[in-house]
């Protein structure tokens, strides 16, 4: 193990910093919603969720890859553990939503408000 | 004897997963990546399945920022505030358990041991928060009614959400009373009966014109719930059967019955895997007391815990995002 001597005490702090200030952008954005990121559309959502999104993933990449140590890793581990778990999700996500958004269009006229 | 024991037991030696380290990672710590990678798997499925649930009911789900607006001991409105101290919680455990790790590697005893038992205390006020999230939201705030055709209608005053105690007077006249084991048929207990009956609801919001109804519907341009004119209300109103004060499995004050099952099947997912991780952190903690990981010369079952303490975490970034702020 190369990396069981030297302290990442310092890169660890830093590392919590970094996600402490991304949930309180987070936070803010989801209390004060701006319009203009909030009611307009941009690729079938708003903006400010696409923010969101952005975020969560910026935020999952580092605690992967800093607290879980996927970066010390052999590329070929990492990369049977990321790539598979990427591509299963994206896969399932699409499907569903595409179906979720079918069943909106055919049943949403039959709601009588 | 000798035949049945496939290690010797009073060596004290463990398995340690054989000597052919694929990826440079010993067995055990492969097999926690591996089962993370189903674990994700698993929480993508409910996630993905929430996200078609709510691109089904696109123009009626629940708004989370108006059913999520509390905090212990303090009365009013505060969407989020709760849920982001929880994040920052699990965050800031997850910070003292790659200490651990870290510690681990220097064979640092006491200090993995102190970052361990940092690591429990914060996952105990995680648990602690959703229980109490949970509470709320059983309890409910505000209180509805359900009409027979399936829909949730809520009452505002100027715009804001008002609970039933708000407004409704007078007494209730069906005469109902919860049925329990003492009064009614013996060791038989009802459903409760809510505190306020449809037809008082109804006669309070004839009176009181300044009430009026939001329904469930959002108006997609604003993304806001529509409130309803007092004529199209009391139209509605008629049709209502059923007082909903809080949340349960089969029907809730905040709207669709499957916002409430969803909430309850993922954060209670996600709430049983702290459960667990605080278990086994707790395992690992005594162990490091006791010396054990001292005596085989390596942390790495602390390295390979907080694996899983760091997906709980991880999955956690994810709840967050997608039940509380998109």
């Amino acid at each position: 193990m190369a990396h069981a001597h030297e302290s990442n005490v310092k890169k660890i702090w830093m590392v919590f910093g970094l996600l402490s200030i991304v949930t309180i952008v987070e936070v803010a954005l989801g209390i004060i919603k701006p319009d203009v990121l909030h009611l307009t559309t941009f690729l079938g959502t708003s903006p400010l969720n696409w923010i969101f999104i952005i975020l969560t993933l910026f935020k999952a990449y580092y605690i992967a890859w800093s607290f879980m140590h996927l970066e010390g890793e052999k590329k070929w581990f990492r990369r049977a553990i990321v790539w598979t778990a990427i591509f299963l999700i994206c896969y399932l996500v699409t499907l569903l939503l595409i179906e979720g958004g079918y069943l909106y269009d055919t049943l949403a006229p039959l709601v009588r408000w | 004897m000798e035949a049945n024991i496939a290690i010797p037991s009073d060596g004290k030696n463990t398995w340690s997963g054989g000597g052919v380290r694929p990826f440079g990672a010993s067995y055990g710590k492969m097999m926690m990546w591996f089962f993370i990678v189903s674990d994700a798997l698993t929480f993508s499925g409910f996630l993905a399945a929430y996200g078609l649930t709510r691109f089904k009911f696109i123009d009626s789900w629940p708004i989370a920022d108006e059913v999520f607006t509390h905090i212990p001991f303090i009365h009013g409105e505060y969407p989020m505030y709760y849920v982001a101290f929880m994040t920052f919680v699990l965050i800031f455990s997850s910070v003292t358990m790659v200490l651990a790790v870290d510690a681990g590697h220097k064979m640092q005893k006491n200090k993995v041991a102190w970052y361990m038992f940092a690591t429990i205390i914060g996952g105990l006020i995680f648990v602690g928060s959703q229980a109490w999230e949970w509470n709320t939201f059983i309890n409910g705030t505000y209180g509805a009614v359900k009409t027979t055709d399936g829909k949730v209608l809520q009452f505002v005053k100027d715009g804001h959400q008002i609970a039933l105690s708000d407004f409704v007077v007078g007494e209730r006249t069906d005469g109902r009373v919860t049925h329990t084991r003492k009064n009614g048929l013996w060791w038989e207990s009802g459903e409760d009966v809510p505190q306020y009956s449809v037809a008082q609801i109804m006669a309070s919001y004839e009176a009181n014109p300044a009430i009026q109804i939001r329904s469930e519907q959002i108006n997609l341009e604003k993304k806001q719930k529509i409130i309803l004119s007092r004529e199209k209300g009391l139209a509605e109103l008629a049709k209502a059967n059923m007082v909903v004060e809080g949340a349960n499995l089969k029907v809730n004050e905040y709207g669709n019955t499957i916002f409430a099952d969803f909430f309850f099947f993922i954060t209670g997912f996600h709430g049983f895997h702290v459960f667990s991780g605080i278990v086994i952190n707790i395992i690992i903690f005594f162990n490091v007391l006791l010396g054990t990981y001292e005596k085989r010369g390596h942390y790495e079952m602390v390295e390979k815990v907080g694996l899983y303490w760091h997906f709980v975490d991880l999955v956690w970034v994810f709840v967050f995002t997608f039940f509380y702020l998109v």
